[in-house]
């Protein structure tokens, strides 16, 4: 059935028809089909659920409704079984007898699919129960759970596309821009300019016709916010583009998405296709004599296409290569036309702000920071995955209430926030409030919601060339301070690790950070600094170890790293013998094992392959002499 | 005809017309700005950074390309502070490796830049886009170009093209300051496929 819908009343009455066609008591099994959970076997399961159904003769008694990201990626595959939302994990294909026979017909619990709290011991009934939900504020992936993202009804009857409605028919463009300005929104991003200032300057600007345009590039390495945005609500995210759209006064958007988002193009394309079927975009929306027309544009993955003016430059089939932008984009952006452009979240906000208010926006968050940020908590923690959290949480609450603390009771080290050109963050800085001016001023940056939880087996050099390294690969090498201060800085950078540093590297590297940050043409190349800054400003004792000592404390930097067989634990069991690629172990039957140090490549498969623990690190490079023909001493198998 | 604007040039009130540059308000008073990506017939370009400059506005300070930066009423722009010749320092002296030719060697004199500290390929090109843009904007040939991205960034001839144009046209060879193109001809690199010369690196 297609339906066209013309005006607020009409938008009300499809509302109506499909919550009546629903009924509230049928069981529905929810499942999570986005990215993570598909690798980890979702789609298995849900041919598997449809076998067992179809074998009950339930297929038409039962919904199986095919979501995005539900964020507790690490636990997937997840699935939410409604009446009742029980929320079970880790759900493998062979779990679907179950929970048809037992959950879906008898109404029981499969205590083996709802979530352990590590801590105590328990299962936990409720999603709110668990802490990595508990001390989160859900409001822009809160629908996710319960939306087919390739069904427009399901936005629908969530009250989808009401905001829209109100812009239209009950707003003038000025006031939606003031509302938005009033809010505080600021730029999700990462750069968090104020988002109803760049509408205003983009409304107000000369030169006809105007865009608006998406921001799905989210390029930084560990980072999927935006995907789950875009593959699990993208009406969400389109509703937010058609109202700024109105009150900007643009006839055509862009929505940007990373070629590698395949799944989030498949959605938004589909939602654009959906929307415009049902008079909600395209010409004359919603009969209010508004029309506005959305294209999808596909990265070819370079990371520095996120840059604004890079991004308009691919959109207009050129190397997506940043230009000067003394004149804003907002003035001067896609083929030099006012162009607003806003990363997926900053839309997804839009909506909410417009329907609910200005003031209960503010009523989130922080005075500067209003609203909630999402994060993808990765690295060394125990929780990993999406999370929204109100602004102004602090750092502490995040990773350790949220995310369970660090993994195998392993010391804090530093979080690094904003993707590979943000800053490293020490401990003592654990309870600074996370939003835009906070995160700043400690020499990182909100980014675009990248959250990478390191612990005491992190080297910070290391990690530093690592970042540094995929900015110098990802530099579009147009700018000098960006292309040769990089190569420079990536050459330092490996000496250390190396142990060929000397403390004037270090100066020099503080210098091409400077140039970095105070000259390059955009932002890829001025945030590159703030690796290399916040890892010597907070971790100075690291480099020195590394220049002065020969010594990485991590134990990480190979060169600096030898592996030594003790033979006070060593069992002569030839494992780590066997497993030597390059045949550097020497060794036989009740005789301890010994490592040529002249051979041995520092791989590390001896460390990781030993049953006893006798493989051990030494930083500096320097084992005790290795004593060969020497008998084990008999011990009870290590677990 | 557009309005006149004055602004302040290391402390000389200076008159410029609204949409000029820094750097063209600048050169009409006579005050010297250093540059290498620049042209005065191409679109600027943003790349050297060197015509880096200090300008104050709205009471802060922050460093800009001179060459893209359009004047404003009141703006205040310092050329030569300890910041800017910091910046003009260190480029050079991330360039001098690349090619340590004639106007590079005399720039870096001037900044007090050390040859050899930085160590990198000696290329002869510093990938300023002269050439390539000269040769699009103005010639309109279009017969160089650079491909690849960042560190693997080159200049290459468009072999479909720079056979039958470069040898008579020269136009872009006394723009090089490093003196690539003129070494690029003589290795009569102009019809190697541009495929070809990447997969040589």
């Amino acid at each position: 059935m297609t339906w066209r819908i013309r005006g607020k009343k009409m938008l009300e009455k499809i509302r109506s028809e499909i919550l009546s066609r629903r009924e509230p008591s049928k069981p529905c099994i929810a499942i999570c089909v986005s990215t993570g959970c598909t690798s980890l076997g979702s789609l298995e399961l849900v041919e598997r659920l449809k076998e067992e159904l179809e074998k009950r003769g339930l297929t038409d008694k039962v919904d199986l409704k095919l979501t995005g990201c539900l964020g507790f990626c690490e636990l997937g595959p997840r699935l939410t079984i409604y009446p009742g939302e029980i929320p079970y994990f880790k759900v493998k294909p062979e779990d679907a007898e179950d929970i048809v026979s037992q959950t879906i017909i008898k109404g029981q619990i499969i205590e083996r699919l709802l979530y352990v709290d590590p801590s105590t011991g328990e299962r936990i009934r409720r999603l709110e129960d668990i802490p990595f939900y508990r001390y989160q504020y859900r409001l822009l992936l809160e629908n996710n759970a319960k939306i087919d993202p390739k069904n427009i009804e399901d936005y629908i009857a969530l009250g989808g596309y009401q905001a829209l409605a109100k812009a239209l028919f009950e707003m003038k463009p000025e006031e939606i821009v003031e509302e938005i300005k009033r809010s505080g929104l600021r730029g999700r991003g990462g750069g968090g300019f104020p988002t109803g200032v760049k509408w205003e300057t983009t409304r107000n600007a000369p030169g006809e016709p105007k865009y608006v345009l998406v921001n799905c590039d989210e390029g930084d390495p560990g980072a999927f916010m935006d995907r789950a945005l875009m593959e699990g609500n993208p009406h969400l995210v389109l509703e937010g583009l058609i109202i700024g759209a109105y009150a900007i006064g643009a006839s055509q958007g862009y929505v940007y998405v990373r070629e590698e988002y395949p799944l989030a193009v498949k959605n938004i394309t589909l939602a654009i296709q959906q929307a415009q079927e049902h008079g909600l975009l395209g010409e004359d929306i919603m009969g209010s004599g508004f029309s506005f027309h959305v294209k999808v544009h596909r990265g070819a993955g370079a990371f520095v296409s996120g840059e604004s003016t890079a991004l308009m430059s691919a959109i207009e089939g050129r190397v997506g290569e940043p230009r000067l932008k003394y004149i804003h984009t907002a003035v001067k952006g896609l083929w030099d036309k006012p162009s607003c452009l806003n990363n997926v979240e900053t839309w997804a906000n839009v909506p909410y702000i417009i329907l609910r208010g200005a003031d209960w926006f503010r009523s989130i968050g922080t005075p500067d920071s209003p609203g909630t940020k999402i994060f993808s908590l990765v690295g060394k923690v125990k929780n990993t995955g999406l999370v929204e959290v109100p602004m102004g949480i602090t750092l502490r609450d995040i990773i350790f209430k949220i995310g369970g603390g660090i993994r195998e009771g392993k010391k804090f080290k530093a979080v690094q926030t904003g993707g590979p050109s943000g800053g490293f963050i020490p401990e003592q800085y654990l309870d600074t409030p996370v939003d835009f001016d906070s995160l700043t001023k400690l020499g990182s940056m909100m980014g675009s919601g990248g959250m990478i939880v390191m612990d005491e087996d992190t080297c910070i050099v290391d990690v530093t060339r690592y970042y540094v390294d995929f900015l110098f690969q990802e530099s579009c090498g147009k700018c000098v301070p960006c292309r040769e201060g990089l190569k420079q800085a990536r050459k330092i950078l490996n000496h250390i690790c190396e142990g060929k540093g000397t403390m004037e590297d270090l100066e020099t590297l503080q210098d091409l950070s400077e140039l970095l940050r105070n000259a390059s043409l955009c932002a890829l190349g001025t945030t590159a600094a703030n690796p290399i800054m916040t890892s010597i400003e907070y971790f100075r004792n690291e480099y020195e170890a590394h220049i002065l000592e020969k010594r990485c404390p991590a134990k990480v930097c190979k060169a600096l790293v030898a592996y030594y067989n003790n033979p006070e634990k060593c069992q002569a069991c030839g494992i780590c013998l066997r497993n030597c690629p390059v045949q550097a172990i020497s060794g036989e039957k009740d005789i301890v094992h010994v490592i040529n140090q002249d051979r041995c490549i520092r791989c590390g498969v001896c460390f990781a392959v030993c049953p006893f623990n006798a493989v051990e690190k030494y930083s500096p490079a320097t084992p005790p002499p290795a004593k060969y023909g020497v008998k084990v001493v008999r011990r009870k198998k290590e677990k | 005809m557009s309005r006149e604007v004055t602004l302040e040039i290391d402390g000389r009130k200076v008159k410029a017309r609204e949409g000029m540059t820094i750097l063209e308000a600048a050169r009409e008073a006579g005050i010297e700005i250093p540059t290498l990506c620049y042209h005065e017939k191409l679109k600027p370009y943003g790349a050297c950074r060197l015509c880096t400059v200090e300008i104050v506005r709205e009471g802060r300070s922050r460093l800009v390309a001179s060459c893209a930066y359009p004047v404003e009423e009141g703006l205040i722009v310092k050329t030569e502070t300890e910041l800017v010749r910091k910046v003009r320092k260190l480029i050079l002296e991330l360039l001098l490796p690349l090619a340590p030719t004639g106007p590079i060697k005399s720039l870096a004199k001037k900044y007090g830049a050390k040859e050899g500290r930085f160590k990198a390929e000696l290329t002869s090109c510093i990938l300023c886009g002269l050439c390539v843009r000269f040769c699009a904007e103005d010639t309109g040939a279009h017969a160089i170009c650079f491909v690849g991205r960042g560190a693997e960034r080159q200049v290459a001839f468009v072999p479909e093209v720079a056979p039958n144009i470069c040898p008579t046209c020269r136009e872009c060879y006394e723009l090089c300051p490093g003196g690539k193109i003129v070494e690029a001809e003589s290795e009569s690199m102009l019809s190697i496929p541009i495929s070809e010369k990447i997969s040589k690196k």
